[in-house]
């Protein structure tokens, strides 16, 4: 495993080809977390997500990579989208991005990823991979590991993936038609001035609407 | 039965008769008077028995040891010698004269149960302390009998006045109990042992190191117990209690554990004569002072008070002469005719409706209405006044002689100063008796007025147990011949000098008073002053409640009424106020140590609610703004909590590594 | 290739989604900041795994169920955001501090409220104390607490 490491200064060209990807997916994925713009936010994520793809395919990892362009970048991230858009997440820059809590949470991260690179340098400064040999994680290979040797967890993470879910339905269940919420009334045009529920923006009342519809619209209790 | 069993029934027996009177009380209130009466005969026979069989000879020790108790032990034991025996069959028949007299006196009282039980364990206690060999077990008795005493003084808790007497009667008592009780101690510190006989082997052998010391500290004890100067303050206020309790524990008994206590352990108190002296003159002032006082009062029985406290100044003037077998002998006559005058007094405050003089000597026929109360008071007054042949006449020169051979130099077992000065205040006292007695009665039974409500008879339990009273106050000083074998062996008999210096001081002091009465008796003619509170119907006792309520109303006072008939007020003159006020010693008192007291209680009281709270406010607001400060912490972002929390984790990690580098 | 070259990335990924989430105003911006930091993690896990030539594939056969994991995760947090925005009307997370200890006297307040509103039950007391400045003032901060005045109007 720990073979005699090369020097820094004579990269190999996976590594090279590493090192740019990670440079690529760092600045993406700095981008997400800085960037004022909701939606540019969840576009570079996609950056980040893929990069972190490729490094996978760089480490030998071939299924792993497929697996996380399927589930992130196909599903999450649009997942992600859709969940902006039904929040209804201002398009374009909007000022109040970052909370005020941002002075705190950079001093956090930049302590974190000093105390973590310190460690993580000094321990593994001299380890290193071997590439060569029989490729370490193709589908072959890993199908074979998964359903030979983890297959209860495997069948376990699918009871717990169906409990997720139910519990997302659940969640984001409406009410019974017949009982309808109270949140639930549109600004009917013949209800009092006092009445609407949405804010001035018009956000709250919009997304309610586009479920409810207009049934409870002059239901007045 | 051996004698020391008889003598170990003798307490034992009031005790159990208490014991049983508390339980039964409610229950079976048949059962009551025979409980109380019976165990205390019984107690008067074995006293009487165990008396006859130590018959004055040499003293019985007995002693057995429960558990050991540490460094000095502590024995049930008992001493019986002639002192002992002798006091004891006082104590019990006045005992025994008090339940009887008070199932007549008290017969419907609802609390007469626990009364008679609170009496019967008073005369255990008095027994036990009469009896017992070791001091420990004495002072167990000696605080019994305070503790009844507060109660039974408390009786009338009703009115004020009583609550007030029997609160200061306890308080004052216990004020010279402490001291009492570290005298105890340094005597058994010095002795190695509690045991009477002990101490006085050690103080023969010389070996008590600091007996001034200790006997000056038990003195406080017994002028509180014994009602002396300066303690004595507590005696004229306890008469607010019924009579038949005034006359067992505050007239015959009680006080005279004191007397009794120096009496026992006198070769201690001879060994000092620093302590003999003090002794002497305390005796002097209580016996001078008390006497002027009676002179002043118009309370029939705080005249009697009074006097209680000016005998047992005798009583102590002769121990400080160190002849105790005089001061018992006065202590017997004293305890028997004292009883009776009190035992009278109750009858003749209920046959008057009030406990005033003033208004007695403005009714007229009060010796026909209650003649068993008069003769026996009569009696029992020139017993008072020491005229021959009565008790006190013998018993008071029994102490006069031996002040006068002490002062002569005859006897050397006191210092001659203190034999002078008891002489002199005795001799001076002797006078001032005599005309205290004498206006008592004048006052009493020679008034002129309104005739005097007829009450019918009295209950035989009340005029028989005056007459068996008024035996021993006739007789006792018969016997002066005799007892002195049962006490130190010191002649007990008059001699002529004393006598005749002591009776016809008496009788000067007599004529004096009869003079001023006679002078003043015309003024008597106005109506009465002040009320008169008849109940013919109704008990005696409530008679008497009602007339030390109604005193102060009608008086001004509750010792003196301000008429001009009295001739006391005549011969005292200006003294006549300060000698009805007991000379100002409650004021001086209240000066001295109430109101430092107080304002001790207030400055405590201040720095309780001001400083002390302070601190305690302190805590409780300092805690209450750490805590909205920590409140202030719950903003309810969740991302500041989070913050909050990796910081941590992130500081804690890096301490982690940075220990685990060894840096 | 170098160990540290991925556990470096790995780092310095997860620092940034950890700046991400004690930053990010908005839940979803969040949830992609909670995402990244897995993201770093599962890189570390597959680096490693080849690192060790591990024969079980423990690594992999991990990364694989944190990945199904942060989908599930992904799932039940976007439907959380959901109703939170349906009930409050706001998805940013530093305006849901039901939870903050307020400094004036609540009692007062809850009483206040019960003779406003008439009988509500226990959540929406605290619930309306909670807004009960918002309400006054419903330009700045829309929200239900209109619409439960209105409906008391009503």
């Amino acid at each position: 495993m720990t073979l005699a490491a090369p020097g820094f200064l004579s990269p190999t060209g996976v590594e090279i080809a590493f090192l740019l990807v990670g440079l690529v997916t760092f600045g993406a994925a700095v981008l997400t977390v800085t960037t004022r713009q909701l939606v540019h936010a969840a576009l570079w994520l996609v950056v980040a997500l893929g990069g972190l793809a490729v490094e996978y395919l760089l480490l030998t990892a071939e299924f792993i990579a497929w697996v996380q362009v399927l589930i992130y970048v196909g599903s999450v991230v649009v997942l992600l989208l859709f969940g902006l858009m039904l929040t209804r997440a201002p398009i374009g820059r909007s000022p109040d991005a970052d909370s005020g809590n941002r002075p705190v949470a950079l001093a956090v991260a930049v302590v974190a990823t000093g105390a973590l690179l310190w460690v993580v340098v000094d321990a593994f400064r001299t380890a290193w991979i071997d590439l060569e040999g029989p490729a370490r994680g193709t589908t072959a290979v890993s199908g074979e590991s998964l359903f030979r040797h983890w297959v209860l967890p495997f069948e376990a993470l699918s009871v717990l993936l169906l409990a997720a879910l139910v519990g997302a339905i659940v969640l984001s269940r409406r009410n019974a038609p017949d009982e309808p919420d109270a949140t639930d009334m549109p600004n009917a045009p013949d209800a009092p001035e006092g009445a609407r529920p949405v804010g001035p923006d018009g956000r709250g009342g919009a997304s309610r609407r586009g479920a409810g519809g207009a049934g409870g619209a002059t239901e007045v209790k | 039965m051996t004698t020391t069993t008889l003598a170990v029934l003798v307490p034992l027996l009031p005790f159990l008769g208490a014991a049983a009177g508390l339980l039964l009380g409610r229950t079976a209130p048949g059962f009551v008077r025979p409980l109380a009466v019976l165990p205390v005969l019984a107690t008067l026979g074995l006293a009487v028995l165990t008396a006859v069989r130590q018959g004055g000879g040499g003293t019985i020790e007995a002693a057995t040891r429960l558990t050991p108790t540490g460094s000095v032990p502590i024995d049930l034991a008992l001493r019986l010698d002639g002192f002992a025996a002798a006091t004891a069959v006082l104590v019990a028949l006045v005992a025994c004269c008090v339940q009887i007299y008070s199932t007549g006196y008290l017969r419907d009282d609802p609390r007469y149960p626990s009364y008679a039980a609170l009496v019967s364990l008073f005369t255990s206690a008095m027994l036990l302390v009469v009896y017992s060999g070791d001091l420990m077990v004495l002072l167990v008795g000696w605080e019994i009998m305070g503790i009844c005493s507060y109660f039974l003084v408390g009786h009338y808790w009703e009115t004020p006045e009583a609550r007030a007497a029997s609160l200061k009667a306890f308080l004052v008592t216990k004020l010279g109990d402490v001291p009492f009780l570290i005298g105890l101690f340094v005597l058994a510190a010095d002795a190695g042992t509690f045991r009477i006989g002990g101490v006085l082997g050690a103080v023969a052998a010389g070996s008590v190191q600091h007996p001034t010391l200790a006997a000056l500290l038990l003195l406080a004890g017994v002028a509180g117990k014994s009602a002396q100067f300066p303690l004595h303050t507590w005696l004229p206020d306890a008469m607010a209690g019924p009579t038949p309790v005034s006359a067992l524990i505050h007239a015959a008994t009680m006080v005279a554990a004191g007397i009794y206590f120096v009496a026992r352990l006198l070769p201690l108190f001879a060994a000092s004569a620093a302590a003999l002296t003090v002794l002497a003159v305390l005796a002097a002032l209580t016996m001078v002072g008390s006497a002027l006082a009676a002179l002043a009062q118009d309370d029939i029985k705080r005249v009697l008070a009074w006097s209680t406290i000016g005998q047992l100044g005798y009583m102590s003037g002769a121990l400080a002469v160190g002849d105790r077998g005089a001061a018992v002998f006065h202590l017997l006559a004293h305890g028997a005719f004292k009883a009776l005058l009190f035992l009278a007094a109750g009858a003749v405050i209920h046959a008057a409706g009030t406990n005033s003089l003033a208004a007695m000597s403005r009714m007229s026929g009060l010796a026909r209405r209650v003649p068993d109360a008069y003769w026996t008071m009569t009696i029992a007054l020139l017993a008072l006044a020491a005229i021959p042949p009565f008790a006190g006449f013998f018993s008071k020169e029994a102490v006069l002689v031996a002040a006068e051979h002490t002062a002569l130099g005859d006897r050397t077992v006191a210092p001659a100063g203190a034999g002078w000065i008891v002489l002199v205040a005795g001799l001076l006292t002797a006078l001032l008796t005599a005309a205290y007695a004498l206006r008592l009665w004048l006052l009493a039974f020679r008034g002129r007025g309104t005739e005097a409500p007829d009450h019918g008879r009295q209950p035989v339990a009340m005029s028989g147990v005056l007459w068996v009273l008024a035996v021993p106050s006739l007789a006792l000083g018969l016997t002066a011949g005799r007892l002195d074998d049962w006490f130190d062996g010191n002649p007990l008999l008059p001699t002529v000098t004393t006598a005749v210096l002591g009776t016809g001081l008496a009788v000067a002091g007599a004529a004096v008073l009869y003079g001023a009465w006679a002078h003043t008796r015309a003024r008597a003619a106005h109506p009465p002053i002040g009320a008169v509170a008849a109940h013919p119907a109704a008990e005696p006792a409530v008679s008497e409640a009602e007339a030390i309520a109604t005193h102060t109303p009608a008086y001004g006072d509750i010792a003196a009424a301000p008429d001009p008939a009295d001739p006391g007020q005549l011969l005292l003159g200006p003294l006549h106020r300060h000698a009805a006020a007991g000379f100002h010693l409650d004021a001086l008192y209240s000066v001295l140590f109430v109101r430092p007291v107080r304002g001790a209680a207030s400055l405590v009281r201040f720095l309780d609610r001001e400083v002390v709270e302070t601190y305690v406010r302190g805590a409780a607001g300092s805690t209450k703004l750490l805590g909205r400060a920590v409140r202030a912490a719950q903003t309810g972002n969740v991302q500041t909590y989070l913050s909050a929390l990796l910081a941590g984790s992130v500081v804690l990690a890096i301490a982690a590594v940075l220990v685990a580098a060894g840096a | 290739m170098h160990l540290v070259y991925p556990a470096v990335l790995a780092a310095l990924l997860f620092c940034t989604g950890l700046y991400g989430v004690l930053a990010r105003r908005n839940a979803i911006l969040v949830l992609m900041s909670v995402e990244l930091m897995l993201n770093a993690v599962n890189l570390n896990l597959v680096a490693f795994d080849v690192w060790l030539r591990d024969t079980l594939h423990a690594g992999q056969a991990l990364t694989l169920f944190t990945i199904a994991i942060a989908a599930a995760e992904i799932g039940i947090g976007l439907a959380i955001v959901l109703m939170v925005h349906r009930n409050r009307g706001t998805s940013d997370i530093d305006a849901l501090r039901d939870t903050a200890e307020s400094v004036a006297d609540p009692a007062g307040d809850d009483t206040g409220h019960d003779g406003e509103h008439g009988g509500h039950d226990e959540h929406d007391d605290v619930y309306d104390a909670e807004y009960d400045e918002d309400s006054s003032d419903p330009d700045t901060h829309p929200g239900p607490a209109a619409g439960e005045k209105a409906e008391a109007t009503a």
